[in-house]
């Protein structure tokens, strides 16, 4: 179509931006950032570096190649977010190349082969993050245990560009798992969980975050509170979060009724892992979530749903990304059935009928 | 009373105290008044009048035509210059029909109609006054009021909704017409309750004009008249779209592709009531209107009495011009006004504001990818996702518009004013309206075209066959006289024998 004619109305605006909206959601992530970076030291602080640093670069590239506008966009935020996402789910102390190969699947195979920003139907982080695991089992689920910054163990800043940018020699001294890992692997040994749980995990220590996992999902309360924050400045609506953890609350509650041996509870599934960041993060990604309220709430659902489900029934300990990635594929269904009603109409959108007087 | 919800709607800033405690003033006459023919949705009007002739103040230029148009007057005695195409207040800058006439500074009144009782006079005849005076939405809509104040004859209503919302920034004129001449717009509003024969009037108006509420408040009191009733509406835009008012007001959702008029209430403007008030109580016709400059860039902000016709440059160089270039001229409120194509098109009788808008006010965010943040599906009042229906329009599937809801949308403006990408969702919008209407036309035109050579067929086909009935008629009668010669000359023959 040709925009030929004048401009038109209206000639005052609400002051939104991309740039506003992803500024905002940068400065939520913050506290469970500086968090994840403090706990995890150097290595995670060069690794979060570097992968941010790439995600802009490869999105320089991909608008090159594109033969768009590099200002505009680059200056959008939007790579810096993706980038930063990916940063939070990966293994603290992973290898430089972690990230960088991290940066460049999410910017140039989730994002600019569907035409860049807005068109993407994939999570470019969630997908990144699951290239990453199928390919690279080993580096995506090499833990450590939290060192916070200044304290014994830590490694200092050369040590640490060893571990980031080394070969990493001395890295398997210190590698633990995360918590669902070590909860799934024990399941599988026939052990009880209230045994396993015994042995050292507390609801307190995983929902503060002082646990082995990724850089920026360890810390629920942090991630809470940011994504209370989004709620709060409207980046975000309630209906995706809300639908998730009541998903997860009501199923593992049920299961945790019936076999308290076998099933985590509702406290466990919330707070460990990478939930709570997916839920307020990930799964609310505009360009990949449904656009109606009842569509959202399907969507959290589903979600939760499968997560629950990947988590207790399947292979792996975490389903967070595979759940987003399938329920981003059902997105463009729900949007085609689920539209809002229109005024004056029914949802079927036949004139509504008033009863005569 | 209790308020009813509607989803959807922004909350713009205002930008009213840029006028609201500026009181009405008049302007100066302007040396030449150019009153377009077209200041109503409908039928443009047609001139009575000619080049040359001297007319008194009130007097009648052009009349009505068809059952949607509106009559219009002289704002002032003088001499009518000119009958011919001028450049019309409207984003087009194109020419419509204009008479301009040169004011001879007298200002002298013609005939008057004379005053009529509403306590007395029958609702036809209020409603046949209205006509006669011009009188059109002054919201802007200008949909001839006569027409909605005639619908009594079709519709069952009960209710009269005045719409007192003022929702658009920046305008002031309802807020102060209603303080300063409280008691003639409520004697309007009372007038149009006659001759709507409704049993409830409700006056609406949103919370950020709280001198205005309390003054009708106080008037409505003072009549003790139990069936008008002042309700304060949330501060909400657009809470001056008629559906949206009403549904405030009484909980009643309007079917869509129907009117309010559909479920018993009429909605009018609150500067429509005055207008009405000077029709029927005084005889005086539309010829004036009070009209909000304000914006930034403008020396002086107000509210002005301005007579109908008055180019726009005269209202602004009335009030000192502008601080700086102004970025935006604008008719009517930011939202849903429209730009000046030229300050040389006059003040017409839908025109509520002029707005010259500074840089610093105008938006200036470049248009970016949509995000599909749905900030537009949340603002939307009539629950529609303008996002989907932009992206159709960019696709050229104007009936996949179409179908998610393009012909319920209202051009409020509400989804730009929240998106984040700054994309001209309301431009996309038009533009799709306005090609289908086109296409309609085209297709009208064409079916019309086809119906016609269809019935010059069958009228052709009826000839020919008349013709064939007709020679064959014409050869069995031959036929007939012809044996009845030879029967004839037999029975001679016989005869003869």
């Amino acid at each position: 179509m040709s925009m030929a004619t004048p401009l038109g109305g209206p000639f005052t605006h609400s002051g939104a931006s991309i740039s506003r909206t992803m500024t905002l959601v940068m400065a939520a992530l913050l506290p469970a950032t500086i968090f994840g970076l403090y706990q995890f030291g150097w290595p995670a602080i060069f690794l979060f570096l570097v992968t941010v640093v790439s995600a802009v670069l490869a999105e320089f590239l991909a608008l090159r190649m594109a033969g768009k506008p590099v200002m505009p966009f680059i200056s959008d935020g939007s790579a810096m977010l993706t980038g930063w996402l990916i940063a939070m789910s990966l293994p603290p102390w992973a290898p430089w190349w972690v990230g960088v190969l991290g940066s460049f699947i999410a910017i140039l195979l989730a994002k600019h082969p569907f035409d860049g920003i807005g068109q993407n139907l994939f999570n470019p982080a969630m997908v990144a993050r699951t290239v990453l695991l199928i390919s690279f089992p080993v580096e995506m689920t090499r833990f450590v245990a939290p060192m916070p910054l200044g304290s014994a163990d830590a490694p200092g800043f050369i040590s640490a560009l060893e571990i980031t940018f080394g070969l990493g020699s001395h890295f398997d001294a210190m590698s633990s798992a995360s918590f669902l890992g070590s909860v799934k692997t024990q399941l599988g040994q026939a052990e009880r969980l209230p045994d396993i749980l015994a042995s050292g995990y507390h609801p307190f220590a995983l929902a503060f975050g002082t646990v082995s996992g990724s850089t920026g999902e360890t810390s629920a309360l942090f991630l809470l509170a940011g994504g209370l924050f989004l709620l709060a400045t409207r980046i975000i609506s309630w209906h995706i979060p809300i639908a998730m953890i009541i998903t997860m609350v009501a199923l593992s509650g049920i299961f945790h009724f019936i076999d308290p041996n076998h099933f985590l509870g509702p406290v466990m599934e919330l707070s460990s892992g990478t939930f709570i960041f997916a839920t307020f993060f990930i799964a609310t990604d505009y360009v990949t979530a449904p656009s109606t309220p009842l569509g959202k709430l399907i969507f959290g659902a589903g979600v939760a749903a499968l997560t629950f489900l990947i988590r207790t029934f399947a292979a792996y300990p975490e389903g967070v990304a595979f759940s987003i990635l399938l329920m981003n594929a059902t997105v463009p269904i729900i949007d085609h059935t689920i539209r809002p009603r229109i005024y004056g109409r029914t949802r079927k959108g036949v004139p509504i009928q008033h009863k005569p007087k | 009373m209790k308020i009813f919800r509607i989803s959807g709607g922004i909350h713009p800033k205002g930008n009213k105290e840029l006028s609201a405690e500026k009181a009405i003033e008049p302007v100066p006459m302007p040396s030449v008044l150019r009153i377009p023919l077209q200041q109503h949705i409908g039928a443009p009007a047609v001139p009575i009048v000619a080049k040359g002739d001297v007319v008194k103040k009130g007097q009648l230029l052009a009349i009505a035509r068809g059952a949607v148009s509106a009559p219009v007057h002289a704002p002032t005695s003088g001499r009518i210059v000119a009958i011919g195409r001028f450049v019309a207040p409207h984003a087009s800058g194109l020419p419509g029909a204009t008479i301009t006439m040169r004011p001879d500074r007298r200002d002298e009144w013609g005939e008057r109609l004379p005053a009529l009782d509403p306590a007395t006079a029958e609702p036809s005849a209020l409603a046949e006054r209205v006509g006669s005076c011009g009188i059109v939405g002054m919201g802007g809509a200008t949909f001839p009021s006569a027409v909605k104040l005639n619908l009594r004859s079709r519709h069952a209503l009960h209710t009269l909704v005045i719409n007192a919302a003022e929702c658009e920034p920046y305008l002031t004129c309802d807020d102060r017409l209603m303080r300063e001449r409280t008691d003639d717009v409520f004697d309007g509003i009372r007038i149009m309750a006659k001759a709507l024969g409704v049993a409830k009037v409700l006056i609406a108006i949103e919370g950020n004009k709280p001198e205005a509420l309390a003054a009708l408040t106080g008037a409505a009191r003072a009549t003790g008249d139990k069936s008008v009733a002042v309700v304060k509406v949330p501060t909400r835009y657009p809470m001056g779209s008629e559906k949206h008012l009403v549904q405030t007001l009484t909980g009643l959702e309007t079917p869509a592709r129907a009117l309010t008029a559909d479920i018993g209430i009429v909605v009018h403007n609150v500067a429509t009531a005055y207008a009405v008030y000077k029709a029927v109580r005084l005889g005086e016709p539309l010829i004036s209107r009070i009209v909000t400059v304000s914006g930034k860039a403008m020396v002086r902000t107000g509210n002005f009495e301005v007579l109908i016709g008055t180019p726009i440059h005269h209202l602004i160089s009335h009030c000192g011009g502008h601080v700086e270039e102004p970025a935006r001229l604008l008719l009517g409120g930011p939202m849903m006004g429209q730009p000046i194509s030229s300050t040389r098109a006059s003040i017409v009788k839908g025109s509520n504001g002029v707005l010259a808008l500074a840089e610093s006010e105008v938006p200036s965010g470049k248009t970016m990818p949509c995000i599909r943040c749905t900030a537009c599906v949340v603002a939307c009042p009539c629950g529609l996702a303008p996002f989907d229906m932009a992206q159709r329009i960019r696709n050229d599937e104007l009936d996949g518009a179409v179908k998610i809801g393009l012909l319920d949308c209202l051009s409020c403006g509400s989804c730009a004013w929240v998106c984040p990408s700054h994309v001209p969702l309301v431009q996309y919008f038009n533009y799709a309206k306005g090609k289908l209407t086109a296409e309609q036309r085209a297709k009208h035109k064409q079916e019309e075209t086809k119906r016609l050579s269809q019935f010059r067929d069958m009228r052709m086909d009826k000839l020919k066959k008349a013709k064939q009935e007709a020679m064959a008629k014409m050869m069995a009668e031959r036929e007939a006289k012809k044996k009845a010669e030879l029967a004839e000359a037999a029975d001679e023959a016989k005869v003869t024998e």
